[in-house]
């Protein structure tokens, strides 16, 4: 019956891709133009060039591989219209042609995403198969970000989710292999390199003296060959410096525009309420002159009260938080966890990394669709999560023609995700009689019911009655609203997580 | 787990893929299909509408918000009057009361938001990000309050009786009907309201409830005259059942007085003197434009090609000879219902009544195939595969109109989107004794057609038409899809003949036993 699901996929697929094409006119971010600009970097301009050219702002800043897949887009482009890929005619271009190409190409490298469902899904049966499928696939905040926003995240993903197939496989090398191709299209990734670093030397390469010499031979040196075919021509150009520079420009702050909401938005309310209080009580406490968004201004702090904030900091509070994680890993390498330890790896990089977009929940939340299937609680906590960080994205389409796409969206998904855990999880007993209701396991908890009717007072109060009431005045107060109020959520994903992994 | 039917030949049949989406019932499931649909049409109203950026006449999006604009200005009994304020040439309205009802409320809330949009005079030709915003939220709401509703009441009363496995590919067949989706939501329409009104009724009328059909159904003509074309079923159906109760002209009378009753009060302000009331009238049947207007695919426009109409004619005569052969063809449906009424003939009399009408009627645009297509999406459990081509046939005569439009993307994403619902679970069918794909010659018929139909899609397109024939292409589609119609026309009409003495037959089989 493979041919048959094989249909089913392609089904579910093309039917996303039909909500994808009428998503073309929909609104663009910058990141469009970035994207657009990188074509003309990497068509117009010799190797050399690539990572120091800066005739717009929008310079390159993912690793090679990146680049070179946009050589190739750039292929197809120039055939189209050759303005696309013009340096600085193309500049800002806007046209049906340039609009229709990059979106079409996005659909298109979504198949990268599909691949990587049908390889995880293999040997998993009828339902969840299916279920697995309408959750990545039709996922929101893919669709979100991917096709209105404009990203090439579902063909990222694709490659993450091959590269957990096979190591869920037991064939360790290749998934190695495919992580490998993956930080080179997009470094930001790199947050789950300790667990695959753990997974693969305990499980891999703990063989005995020869065989595990042997291999760990092998996967350096295939790790190295993917380093070597992708930064290898600018090594060879002396430029590595400055494409290092490029990929890790740590002149920006500690926080996004948009603050993603992770561990820090609780830090930063923190420092701000102490402050406030100290202020009353009559302390002297200086207003920071740096803010959270722009760079580290010399050695001042954007803190008024708690310790500053470093990127290293962040990177060791990252590291200490995947340690309980890798430290399971170790004891006992199993296949069947390694998507729930990539999952938990994306997430304490989320919560607990620099210059976080929320846009990276998408990092954790499409990896966390294949494992919620397993078992009733995963569900639970999949659904309470999916829905959290969907709703963190809304801020990404704040014009009002995309407002009711993305409810609309939202909805929609939590409404299919009810359906087929409802399904999955239904009682036994009550399948056998014809028709009346059929009664199911899966049922949320109060607080969990509470938390989720409170998303919808958020999004009422900073869409409809903050504009009413207040205008334009504090601005930042429905944004401060949801990011605090998701923050909750991802930190009881975090803690549920870690739980699990532990027990 | 997914149930298995395990039939008793040995063979098992597909396991139901979609019984996680129907087995919390079919109010549910009708929520999560009607979000889909709610997504879509959100998505096409992202697209251009009618007449975007093309001064001086613009299109219906321009006459829409005009309507808008005369209605939240003047008072009711100037709205159909040609005055200084009211310039009838410019968009000037000609759907029945309930439109213009409609268009007072619109414009109230584009008032209250962009009060640019709708301010007498100075907003002709408005067009603006916010302006048509709240436009196409007008249409979306519109839909979602009145076209919505009547769906789910409709499947409720169908589906009642039936086989749950079918009910929400029906559904969704009923909501993501893709001409409509595009003439509302991307052409730019209020249809949903008039469709949704006479869905309404149809359903009552399976319910049992005629007086409740009547009420619907007299709204649905006050909003668009155009919804005539069920009339005769509606009025056949209902006759056909008053006959057979004890006292026929009692159950008449209730039904008459509830007909009138929705009229005085829909049109109250324009019966306070026959003149108002002619004024109205007059708007809503523009004989003066002709029998046909454009490239439509019925019977005139097409055999025009041959027999020039309106120069053999006259307007007067022709209006007459239009009303013979509408009357003509729809007068065995009326007749088969009104000696055995029933609920399944009933539905085939909308069809074949909506189609005679399309075909042979005065002044019919192309969007007017949305009236067939309603009541065949309705069927479309009895009829599938007539229906798949149907639907093709009917997003292609519409096809000229979609391009000029700008809508060529949400044209073939829609035609898409329907061949992956119709085949994500093909119904099941009885061999009926006279199937149409016995007839020698109809599969090779069909197959040409479908052939020609792509080869125009990309002529029409690709290449220049001829300077001395600029409409050649328009002409040829609306050719083939004529002569689809025609075919799908007198199948449906057969089928209904068919029916009844199928239904006696098993009447007298049931007497027997």
């Amino acid at each position: 019956m493979d041919g048959d699901r094989r249909h089913l996929l392609l089904w579910f697929f093309a039917a996303a891709t039909a909500v994808k094409l009428l998503l073309i006119p929909s609104y663009r971010s910058t990141d469009f133009e970035v994207h657009r600009n990188w074509l003309a970097i990497t068509h117009s301009l010799p190797l050399s060039e690539w990572y120091f050219d800066e005739t717009s702002q929008w310079t390159l800043d993912y690793p090679p591989f990146f680049a070179y897949f946009e050589r190739f887009l750039s292929f197809f482009a120039r055939l189209l219209d050759p303005k696309i890929v013009d340096l600085h005619k193309g500049l800002d271009y806007s046209a049906d042609s340039v609009v229709y190409f990059q979106r079409i190409t996005v659909i298109f490298s979504d198949l990268c995403l599909l691949l990587g469902v049908y390889r995880l899904t293999r040997k998993v049966e009828t339902l969840r198969r299916n279920l697995i499928c309408v959750l990545v696939v039709w996922s929101p905040g893919l669709l979100m970000v991917d096709h209105v926003h404009f990203q090439y995240n579902g063909f990222l993903l694709g490659w993450l989710l091959l590269s957990v197939s096979f190591l869920q496989d037991g064939r360790d090398l290749i998934g190695g292999f495919l992580f490998a191709v993956v930080l080179c299209f997009k470094h930001l990734f790199a947050v789950a390199a300790p667990v695959y670093f753990v997974y693969l030397l305990r499980h891999y390469c703990w063989a005995g003296l020869a065989t595990g010499l042997r291999r760990l031979v092998a996967l350096g040196s295939v790790v190295v060959a993917v380093f070597a075919a992708a930064f290898g021509p600018f090594i060879y150009n002396g430029q590595i410096q400055q494409v290092i520079s490029r990929m890790f420009p740590f002149g920006r702050g500690l926080c996004h525009a948009y603050w993603a909401p992770n561990f820090w938005v609780f830090y930063i309310m923190l420092d701000k309420g102490l402050a406030f209080t100290l202020r009353k009580l009559g302390f002297d406490v200086q207003v920071p002159s740096a803010s959270f968004t722009g760079g580290l201004v010399g050695d001042s702090s954007p803190f008024a009260v708690l310790p500053q904030i470093t990127p290293l900091t962040t990177f060791v509070m990252v590291l200490l938080a995947i340690t309980p994680c890798l430290i399971k890993a170790w004891k006992k390498p199993q296949p069947g966890l390694v998507g729930r330890w990539i999952a938990y790896a994306y997430t304490c990089g989320f919560l607990f990394g620099w210059h976080v977009h929320e846009k990276a929940s998408l990092h954790f939340t499409i990896p966390l669709a294949v494992v919620a299937v397993q078992s009733l609680e995963d569900a639970k906590h999949y659904f309470l999560v999916s829905i959290v960080s969907c709703y963190s994205l809304f801020p990404l389409l704040y014009e009002p023609q995309e407002y009711p796409i993305k409810v609309l969206l939202l909805l929609l998904h939590s409404v299919v995700m009810w359906l087929g855990f409802t399904a999955l999880y239904s009682d036994e007993k009550a399948l056998k009689k014809e028709g009346g209701e059929i009664k199911s396991k899966f049922e949320m908890g109060c607080i969990e019911k509470g938390y989720l009717i409170g998303l919808v007072l958020v999004e009422i109060v900073s869409q409809f009655l903050h504009p009413y009431f207040l205008g334009d005045r504090y601005a930042f107060m429905p944004l401060m609203l949801i990011s605090t109020y998701c923050a909750v959520g991802i930190m009881y994903s975090w803690i549920w997580q870690l739980l699990k992994i532990l027990t | 787990m997914p149930k298995k039917n395990l039939s008793g030949d040995g063979t098992a049949a597909p396991i139901d893929t979609w019984w996680w989406l129907s087995h919390k019932g079919t109010t549910t499931s009708f929520l999560c299909i009607s979000l889909f649909a709610l997504l879509i049409r959100s998505a096409v109203s992202m697209f251009p509408y009618s007449g975007a950026g093309t001064p001086p006449k613009f299109g219906d999006f321009e006459a829409q918000r005009h309507w808008m604009e005369i209605t939240t200005n003047l008072p009711a009994i100037d709205w159909y009057r040609n005055g200084t304020h009211n310039d009838l040439t410019y968009w000037g309205l000609d759907y029945p009361p309930l439109t213009a009802y409609q268009s007072y409320i619109h414009g109230l809330l584009l008032r209250f938001f962009n009060p640019d949009s709708v301010s007498l005079f100075s907003s002709r030709g408005h067009e603006s990000y916010i302006g048509k915003l709240l436009m196409r939220w007008t249409v979306l709401s519109s839909d979602a309050l009145i076209f919505f509703p009547a769906a789910l009441f409709f499947v409720l009363v169908y589906h009642r009786n039936r086989a749950k496995s079918q009910v929400a590919w029906h559904i969704a067949i009923i909501l993501l009907n893709p001409c409509l989706i595009l003439i509302d939501h991307g052409h730019f329409q209020y249809n949903c309201i008039s469709l949704g009104l006479t869905l309404g009724a149809i359903a009552a009328v399976l319910c049992g409830s005629e007086v409740l059909t009547c009420v619907f159904f007299t709204l649905a003509l006050s909003h668009k005259q155009m919804s005539a074309y069920f009339a005769p079923a509606f009025f056949s159906h209902l006759l056909g059942k008053c006959l057979r109760r004890k006292n026929p002209i009692l159950s008449l009378l209730k039904l008459g007085i509830a007909v009138i009753v929705t009229f005085v009060i829909v049109w109250w302000p324009y019966l306070h003197s026959v003149d108002d009331f002619l004024m109205v009238l007059s708007r809503l049947a523009p004989f003066e434009r002709g029998i046909y207007e454009d490239y439509v695919a019925n019977f005139w426009c097409t055999t025009s090609i041959l027999i020039k109409w309106k120069k053999l004619f006259t307007t007067p005569s022709l209006k007459s000879i239009s009303l013979a052969a509408t009357v003509l063809a729809s007068l065995p449906s009326m007749v088969h219902q009104i000696f055995s009424p029933s609920d399944e003939g009933f539905l085939y009399g909308l069809l074949n009544s909506s189609m005679a009408f399309y075909l042979f009627s005065f002044q019919v645009h192309e969007k007017s195939i949305l009236m067939p297509f309603l009541a065949a999406t309705l069927l479309a459990l009895k009829i599938p595969d007539h229906f798949n081509h149907l639907t093709y046939y009917a997003l292609f005569s519409m096809f000229p109109l979609l391009c000029r439009d700008n809508l060529l993307l949400p044209y073939l994403t829609l035609h898409l989107l329907f061949t992956l619902i119709y085949h994500s679970q093909l119904p099941k069918t009885k061999a009926s004794s006279f199937s149409f794909t016995n007839f020698p010659g109809y599969v090779f018929l069909l197959r040409t057609h479908f052939v020609i139909s792509l080869v125009l899609h990309v002529v029409y397109l690709t290449i220049q038409p001829p300077q001395k024939y600029p409409f050649l292409f328009d002409a040829l589609i609306m050719i083939l899809c004529f002569s689809y119609f025609v075919m799908f026309a007198i199948y449906t009409n057969y089928t209904q003949w068919n029916f009844s003495s199928h239904f006696r037959s098993v009447d007298k089989e049931k007497k027997q036993i």
